[in-house]
């Protein structure tokens, strides 16, 4: 099991008043698994994701990836947590604008401390990896939305992380572009990467093998879904 | 860290004009600077050569009474006054750093010296030994030197240095001619120059003065010589050469009392002493230097403004890079790493500055030399040490933006957008 969350409870503070936002969230994901979690805005699937991806910790409740007890963890191992072992992917790529697309893919592997020769050849096969090869020199505003998205997958798998998280990979894309980027989550999902993808689009959330339901900060459904 | 400084000056350059005028503070505060030190520099440089001359090292020891020198033309010689031995003169000889010392004596005769009309009022007749043209740095240009011959016979040979043969012969041949020293006559047997021509700047009177005392004329003589026109066993003064300026002082000091452990008088107030030129070129240069001191008070106000500049423009690239710094700390940059590059960044963009800023520097103290006649004396420590001032600005201003950069939740950076 790589990611195991128990009893997870997430308050915020709202001047005087407390908002609950994650109420007793329990949640495992085996290695290669394809999961969607599916929920209106508002439903706190984006505050699930950041607590997975260890830029936000829960109230309370209990959270192992990779058997690793994160919320013990200080600040320095968390930056080592999500630099070796999540990759993101956000709906607005986030990718920086004056670097060109190969140094964006290599931006983890600087933090990683990588050494500059590997480092490129690296960001160079993961540009492969999701067909961007020949852009490599491009800088952002010379791709279109989907080639932007597959740089910045690029980007979340160069590091060979445990789990992908993609928050709305597809929310700023037009639905061709969506569909290249969905298949291309399928491809990596073949190839052994652990997806957990976030969204309120159905269509979309039906792509994965496994989709789970999020309203008022519980998991309300859980069932097998997709295509196979 | 390299990847850092290529990026840094990838956001300078990708700013140019904001960058620019962020450094513009940087630059004019250092340039300030150093144009005032070059100035300073060059102005205690021409001080000091205009007293001491050019490098000649020169310490003259003479007898005062008090603190005036005696001059044996209006005043009695005390008692008690030895001639000094040549055992004297060889212990002053052996101390380290002496490159040479010779003994003579010296009358500034306002009416004394003639060749036909003319006269070298306010001259000097200098009767001197063997040694005394080496070393004060003189050299014969045209007919010959004291010979021992000259010296042992007490001839009434002379040599003339250029100013008293510009005085007395306007442009005539002195060579073979003869002039009056005290209504003896002194035949001419050479003419004697410094080695190296050395025209001082003139700033202010004081300078005039010094300048003044070296150029009315000198006559040497044979020191066996000079009882025929003065007197016997007059007392003598020293000369020496120092291997340094910096050692001109001391000596001074150590040879003087060498020569007063000889002396006999009654009057404790007469002594050898030597003319400080030293000290005299520091305290005109401390004259100066209050002024100069605000000079770079003010320029470091500047530099007290151009920090707050570059803390300003710091503060408005982390805000406007919000969403890289949340991007960065996703993909798992540690808050050290985010300090780091923006710390660089400061770092960078006021080192270019003060790199610029002593550039201009120099070549603003090109020009003042150049319009002024200052010299320009450029100082390495103090352009080494603005780079390194500004570059600790970078660090002090750039702290605040840095860390405030390294401490936002990734969360709101990202949500921001």
């Amino acid at each position: 099991m790589i990611l195991d969350l128990r009893n997870i409870y997430k308050d915020y503070q709202q001047d005087k008043l407390v908002v609950p936002v994650l109420k007793d969230v329990s949640l495992q994901i085996e290695e290669g698994e394809y999961v969607a979690v599916m929920g209106p805005s508002g439903s706190g699937k984006t505050t699930l994701m950041n607590i997975i991806g260890c830029l936000d910790r829960p109230t309370s409740g209990k959270y192992e990836l990779d058997g690793q007890d994160i919320l013990e963890l200080n600040d320095k191992a968390l930056s080592a947590v999500r630099l070796n072992s999540v990759g993101f992917v956000f709906q607005n790529f986030q990718l920086l604008p004056r670097q060109s697309a190969l140094d964006n893919v290599c931006l983890p592997l600087i933090y990683a401390g990588v050494k500059k020769k590997e480092r490129r050849q690296r960001a160079m096969a993961a540009l492969e990896h999701v067909g961007l090869a020949d852009r490599a020199e491009f800088k952002p505003a010379q791709l279109s939305g989907g080639q932007k998205q597959r740089v910045a997958i690029a980007r979340a798998i160069v590091n060979n992380p445990r789990i992908l998280l993609a928050d709305e990979p597809t929310g700023a894309l037009d639905s061709r572009s969506g569909n290249q980027i969905m298949e291309l989550f399928h491809q990596l999902n073949s190839e052994g990467v652990t997806i957990m993808m976030i969204t309120h689009d159905a269509r979309i959330g039906e792509e994965a093998e496994r989709m789970l339901h999020i309203a008022d900060g519980v998991i309300t459904e859980e069932g097998e879904a997709g295509r196979k | 860290m390299i990847e850092n400084i290529r990026l840094s000056f990838q956001g300078i350059w990708s700013h140019r004009m904001r960058s620019f005028l962020t450094m513009l503070g940087i630059i004019i505060g250092i340039a300030a600077i150093i144009a005032i030190v070059s100035t300073i520099q060059g102005t205690n440089k021409q001080i000091e050569q205009n007293l001491i001359g050019s490098g000649d090292n020169n310490v003259e020891i003479q007898l005062y009474q008090g603190d005036y020198p005696l001059e044996f033309s209006y005043e009695p010689v005390p008692a008690g006054i030895p001639v000094i031995t040549p055992e004297a003169l060889e212990e002053i000889r052996e101390q380290e750093h002496v490159k040479g010392a010779s003994l003579y004596r010296m009358r500034q005769d306002y009416d004394g010296v003639y060749y036909l009309q003319s006269s070298l009022s306010g001259g000097c007749v200098r009767g001197v030994d063997d040694s005394y043209f080496s070393t004060c740095g003189l050299m014969i240009k045209n007919g010959r030197g004291f010979s021992s011959d000259d010296y042992a016979r007490s001839k009434k040979v002379c040599i003339l240095d250029e100013n008293s043969k510009k005085v007395l012969f306007e442009g005539e041949n002195p060579l073979g001619k003869t002039i009056e020293i005290r209504q003896e006559p002194f035949v001419v047997i050479g003419v004697a120059a410094e080695k190296e021509a050395f025209e001082p700047v003139i700033h202010s009177i004081d300078e005039y003065y010094t300048y003044a005392e070296n150029t009315s004329g000198n006559v040497y003589i044979p020191d066996s010589a000079w009882p025929i026109v003065y007197q016997y066993d007059e007392p003598q003064s020293l000369v020496l050469k120092a291997e340094n300026t910096s050692d001109m002082t001391s000596l001074g000091k150590s040879s003087s009392d060498i020569l007063n452990q000889y002396l006999m008088t009654e009057d404790d107030s007469v002594r050898y002493k030597s003319e400080d030129l030293m000290e005299q070129a520091k305290q005109i240069q401390q004259l100066g230097q209050s002024t100069n001191m605000m000079l770079i008070w003010i320029a470091g106000i500047s530099l007290l403004v151009g920090g707050i500049g570059v803390m300003n423009i710091m503060l408005v690239s982390v805000t406007e890079r919000t969403g890289e710094i949340g991007l960065k700390k996703a993909i798992g940059a540690r808050k050290s790493s985010i300090l780091g590059q923006f710390l660089t960044e400061a770092v960078v963009l006021t080192s270019l500055g003060g790199l610029i800023g002593v550039i201009v520097g120099i070549i603003l103290s090109q020009i003042i030399s150049r319009a002024n006649g200052i010299p320009a004396e450029i100082s390495v420590p103090a352009a080494v040490l603005s780079v390194v001032f500004s570059m600790a600005i970078g660090i002090i201003f750039g702290i605040l933006p840095s860390y405030k950069a390294a401490n936002l939740d990734p969360i709101e950076a990202l949500r921001r957008e």
